[in-house]
C-alpha cells in the first residue's frame, strides 16, 4: 500500500508541474532581476572580501565616494556629489551629498569615511586590499605598524559633508579607485555592535543586521543557494532605481548556469561554457554577449632560470607564437590576440608595442643564444592550473614551439592552490597567468612587474622600468604620464619577462529584457541603471 | 544487542580521533594555503591573516588547540567564509543533503526492489533480462551524465520541471532525487534479485506453496523478508554514500547541500572546513553502518543469535 502511495506521489508531482511561468517572465512583471553570480561570496564585508561575485553584490548594497560609469570612462558621483582637486593633484576635497544616508536612516557623514578607511588600514583586520589606500599620505606606515596614530594618515573630515584627502603623489586614477568596494564606508555603530573594529567574524553582515548605503538592501542570504536584495527607499538617488529586487545565484557550474538560462531561470549568466561559445557564435545566439574586458592572458617566464634568464630566448619563445591562430582556432570565443601587457583602450591608453609572429627571427634569436635549430635546448615545462581551456592553449603553444623552434616542452597541470604555491616560490619555468585590472588605468597592469611586487613572480627586475613608473607616478600631466608608461611598456616587451597571448573578453548570456546594461572594460553594471522591459 | 551497540560506539571514538589527526596533518602537507590567490596578498597582510587564524603558531600547538576545541564540539571558524563557523555551515547544508538522500533512497528502494523482485520471480524471462540490463546500465552510467540528460529532456525540451534549485520552484526536487537514486536503484535491483532467488529456493517457501498459498502471498508474506536482507545491509553504506557522494548531483542541480561545501573546502584549502566535514562524514558513515547492522540483527534471527 505504501509503495503504491509513494509511486502515486511521484507521478502526481511530475504531472502536476506542467509548464509554468518562468522566473524570467515573472521577473519582468515584478522588476526582479535573476543574476548568475559565479560562486558563493566569501562574505559581504567590503573591507574583508575579494572577488568578482562579492563585487556584484557590494555595488548594489553599498556605495563609495564615486560609482563606476556604466558606459565606461570617468566615474560618476556616488556619495560625493562633487570634488575639487588641488593644482598639484595631491589634495582632493570631496563634498558629500547631504541626502546620502545609511539604510537604517542615519545620516552618512564624512567621519564615516575616516573611520571606515581607518578600519581597512587596521593591520589586525587582515584586509587583503589595504594597498588600494596606500596612495594616501601615511596610509602604508599606519598599515605596516610604523605608526599607531591615524591622524598622520591623509584623510580628514573638515565638517559633516566635506572630506579632505591628501595623497603621496598626483594619482590621476584616484577617483576611479573610489568606486572599488575596498574604499566603501561601513556603518560604524553596526560594525561595533557585532564586534570590534578588527573583527573578521562579526555578524554585522547578516540579513537583519546589515546596514549600508547602496541602492539595494540585503533581504535574505541562503548559503550556496541565493542572496536577495531589494530596493532601498532611503538611497539618495532612489527615484532612479527601477529594479525592485535582484536575486543572485552562486552557480559555480558553467553548464548548470547555461541550462538555467535556457530554461528561463536567469536573466544574466556569469560565463558561457567553453565548449558552447563557438557553437553560440556560429548559431548567432541573440543572447550571447562578447565584450572587451580589461584583462590579459599571458605566460609568465621565470627569468631566474639558467636558460630563460637570456632575454633572446624569451623573445624567441614569444615570436614563435601565432596568436591569431590561438584565438581563432583554440580559444574561439572572441578573444583578441595580445601584443602588449596592458589591454588596448584602457582609459585612452593605446600601447604601442609589437610582438611579431616571426619564426625566422625567433630561430635566429635562439641560434644566437647558442641553440641553433633548438639543438641542445633543455626540455622546459609549462605550468598551468587544471582547466580545459588552459590545457588547449598550452597544447597549441607546445606544438608551435616544436614546429617553429624545434624545442620540446612538457605540460604540467596542477590543482589551483598547488599551481599558486609553485608560482609564488618560483618553482616553475613558464606558467600560464591572467591579470584583470582593478581600475581602468594602465598602472594596474604595469605596476605589478616592478621589483618587489608580490605579483611579479618572474624574478625580473629592471631599474629603468622602475624609474619610468616612478616618473609616471610623480607627474600631474596625463599625456606625459602616458608617455612614461608607454616607454615602460616598450621596455617590458623588449625584455619579455611575460609573453602576452590574448586580451580577455567577457562572454556571457544576457536576456533581451535587460535594459540599461552597457558593455564596459571593467564589466561593472551598476544596478541603479538596470531595468527590465520587453 | 545493547552490548553490540556499546562495543561499536567504543570503537568509533578512537576511529574518529585518528581520522581527525590524519586529516589535520594531511591537509597541512598539501601545497598552498587558504589565503593564496592569483593576486598575491602582501606579506604584511599574510602575516596579519595568519595571526588572526592562529596559523603562525607551531604546527603541534595548532594541533593541540584544534583537538582541544574539537573535543568540546567546536570545529572553529571557516577560513574561506569570514563570519561563518564550520558548525553553522555543516548544519546549513546537512538538512538539504539529508532530504536529497532521503528522496533518493526512496527512489532507489522503490525502483530497485520492485525490479529485483519481479526479475527473481520471473527468472530467465524478458521480465528478468530487461530490468537487469537496465540495472547494469544504471550502475555504469555516472550521475554527471544522467543528470544533464534528464534536465535536457524534462527541463529544456518538455519544460515540465525546473532545471535546478532546491525548494525554490515547484517540482525542483524531482530530477535530483531520481538522478541520485538511479545508480543505487540499480544496485538494489541486483541485490534484491539475488536475495530473492536464494530465499525462493528455501524449504519454507516450498512449504508455503505446498500449503496452497497464492504465489503473491508467498512472495510478499514469506519471501520478501528474507529476500531483502542483503538490501537492508546495503542501505547503511548506501545512505552514507548518498550523503557523502551527493556532491556531483548538488553541483549539477545547484543544490545548497553539504557535499558542495566539502569539495569546495578542499579546493580552497579551508582547513577547518575540510576537517569539520571529514570528521562529520566519518561519524555519519559509522552511524549508518551501525544502524544497518542493527536492522539486519532485527530481521535475521540467525544473526541475532550469533551476536
Amino acid at each position: 500500500m505504501k509503495i503504491k502511495q509513494l509511486s502515486l506521489f511521484f507521478l502526481i508531482a511530475l504531472v502536476g508541474c506542467g509548464k509554468s511561468i518562468s522566473p524570467v517572465d515573472s521577473g519582468l512583471q515584478e522588476q526582479i532581476l535573476h543574476f548568475g553570480n559565479g560562486s558563493e561570496p566569501q562574505g559581504l564585508d567590503p573591507h574583508i572580501v575579494t572577488g568578482v561575485p562579492e563585487h556584484h553584490l557590494l555595488i548594489s548594497m553599498c556605495e563609495g565616494l564615486t560609482i563606476a560609469n556604466p558606459r565606461g570612462g570617468e566615474n560618476l558621483p556616488g556619495v560625493a556629489e562633487s570634488w575639487v582637486i588641488s593644482p598639484d593633484g595631491k589634495t582632493y576635497t570631496f563634498y558629500l551629498n547631504k541626502n546620502a544616508m545609511w539604510s537604517n536612516g542615519d545620516a552618512l557623514i564624512a567621519d564615516d569615511f575616516v573611520w571606515s578607511w581607518m578600519r581597512i588600514l587596521t593591520p589586525s583586520l587582515g584586509s587583503q586590499y589595504p594597498d588600494m589606500l596606500y596612495y594616501l599620505k601615511g596610509a602604508a606606515d599606519f598599515h605596516q605598524g610604523i605608526t599607531q596614530d591615524f591622524s598622520t594618515v591623509g584623510v580628514k573630515a573638515i565638517n559633516d559633508h566635506e572630506l579632505r584627502v591628501e595623497l603621496n603623489n598626483p594619482t590621476p586614477f584616484f577617483i576611479k579607485l573610489l568606486s572599488h568596494y575596498s574604499t566603501y564606508p561601513v556603518h560604524k555603530n553596526t560594525v561595533l555592535k557585532h564586534g570590534s573594529i578588527d573583527d573578521r567574524n562579526g555578524l554585522w553582515t547578516r540579513p537583519g543586521n546589515f546596514v549600508c548605503n547602496g541602492p539595494m538592501n540585503l533581504k535574505t542570504w541562503e548559503l550556496n543557494k541565493q542572496i536577495t536584495v531589494d530596493k532601498n527607499p532611503l538611497y539618495w538617488d532612489a527615484d532612479k532605481v527601477k529594479l525592485n529586487e535582484i536575486r543572485y545565484y552562486p552557480v559555480s557550474n558553467e553548464s548548470t548556469e547555461d541550462r538555467m538560462f535556457r530554461a528561463g531561470q536567469l536573466h544574466v549568466t556569469n560565463v558561457v561554457p567553453l565548449e558552447k561559445c563557438p557553437v553560440y557564435i556560429e548559431n548567432e545566439n541573440p543572447n550571447l554577449r562578447i565584450e572587451p574586458y580589461m584583462g590579459t592572458y599571458f605566460y609568465r617566464v621565470n627569468t631566474l632560470h639558467p636558460v630563460l634568464k637570456d632575454k633572446r630566448i624569451r623573445k624567441a619563445l614569444a615570436f614563435a607564437l601565432n596568436r591569431t591562430q590561438i584565438v581563432e582556432r583554440v580559444s574561439k570565443c572572441g578573444q583578441q590576440a595580445a601584443y602588449s601587457f596592458t589591454p588596448p583602450g584602457s582609459a585612452g591608453y593605446e600601447p604601442d608595442t609589437e610582438v611579431p609572429f616571426d619564426p625566422e627571427l625567433a630561430q635566429s634569436l635562439l641560434s644566437d643564444a647558442g641553440y641553433p635549430n633548438g639543438e641542445g635546448f633543455p626540455v622546459l615545462e609549462i605550468l598551468f592550473n587544471t582547466q580545459e581551456g588552459h590545457r588547449k592553449i598550452a597544447l597549441a603553444v607546445q606544438q608551435m614551439w616544436q614546429q617553429n623552434l624545434g624545442i620540446s616542452v612538457q605540460l604540467v597541470n596542477q590543482d589551483w592552490k598547488v599551481y599558486l604555491a609553485r608560482e609564488m616560490t618560483g618553482d616553475f619555468q613558464i606558467s600560464r597567468a591572467g591579470w584583470i585590472g582593478d581600475y581602468e588605468d594602465p598602472n594596474t597592469f604595469l605596476d605589478t612587474l616592478r621589483p618587489n611586487r608580490g605579483n611579479n613572480k618572474t624574478g625580473w627586475e629592471n631599474k629603468e622600468y622602475d624609474d619610468l613608473l616612478e616618473l609616471a607616478n610623480a607627474t600631474n600631466d596625463q599625456s606625459l604620464r602616458y608617455k612614461y608608461l608607454m616607454q615602460a611598456e616598450q621596455l617590458l616587451i623588449s625584455e619579455m619577462p611575460i609573453i602576452p597571448i590574448y586580451t580577455y573578453v567577457r562572454q556571457y548570456q544576457l536576456s533581451n529584457d535587460v535594459k540599461g546594461w552597457y558593455p564596459n572594460l571593467l564589466d561593472t553594471h551598476h544596478p541603479k541603471f538596470i531595468y527590465l522591459e520587453r | 544487542m545493547l552490548q553490540v551497540i556499546l562495543k561499536r560506539v567504543a570503537i568509533a571514538i578512537p576511529v574518529i580521533l585518528v581520522v581527525a589527526s590524519l586529516t589535520f596533518f594531511l591537509v597541512r602537507m598539501a601545497p598552498g594555503g587558504p589565503f593564496d590567490a592569483e593576486k598575491v596578498v602582501p606579506p604584511q597582510v599574510m602575516k596579519n591573516l595568519n595571526a588572526v587564524y592562529n596559523l603562525d603558531a607551531p604546527l603541534m600547538i595548532q594541533y593541540r588547540d584544534y583537538m582541544f576545541n574539537l573535543i568540546q564540539g567546536d570545529f572553529g571558524p571557516s577560513f574561506r567564509y569570514p563570519g561563518r563557523s564550520v558548525t553553522e555551515m555543516i548544519f546549513t547544508g546537512l538538512p538539504v543533503t539529508f532530504e536529497l538522500a532521503f528522496y533518493a533512497i526512496i527512489v532507489a528502494m522503490l525502483i530497485g526492489s520492485f525490479a529485483g523482485v519481479i526479475a527473481a520471480v520471473k527468472r530467465n524471462t524478458m521480465l528478468d533480462f530487461i530490468p537487469m540490463t537496465i540495472a547494469m546500465i544504471g550502475i555504469c552510467m555516472p550521475t554527471f551524465l544522467l543528470g544533464p540528460l534528464l534536465v535536457l529532456f524534462f527541463g529544456i525540451h518538455l519544460e515540465v520541471l525546473p532545471v535546478s534549485g532546491w525548494d525554490s520552484l515547484a517540482g525542483d526536487k524531482i530530477l535530483p532525487s531520481i538522478t541520485l537514486g538511479a545508480a543505487y536503484a540499480a544496485y538494489i535491483a541486483r541485490l534484491s534479485r539475488g536475495g530473492m532467488l536464494e530465499t525462493l529456493s528455501q524449504d519454507y517457501i516450498r512449504t508455503a506453496r505446498a500449503k496452497g498459498l497464492p504465489e503473491h502471498q508467498v512472495i510478499i508474506r514469506h519471501a520478501l523478508q528474507g529476500g531483502l536482507v542483503p538490501v537492508v545491509s546495503f542501505l547503511g553504506p548506501a545512505i552514507a554514500g548518498l550523503i557523502g557522494g551527493s556532491f556531483v548531483v548538488e553541483t549539477i542541480f545547484q543544490i545548497p547541500g553539504l557535499g558542495r561545501f566539502y569539495v569546495e573546502a578542499a579546493f580552497n584549502r579551508d582547513y577547518t572546513m575540510i576537517l569539520g566535514t571529514t570528521i562529520f562524514f566519518s561519524a555519519l558513515i559509522i552511524f549508518f553502518n551501525l544502524l544497518s547492522d542493527i536492522a539486519v540483527l532485527l530481521m535475521n534471527p540467525r544473526a541475532r543469535s550469533e551476536a
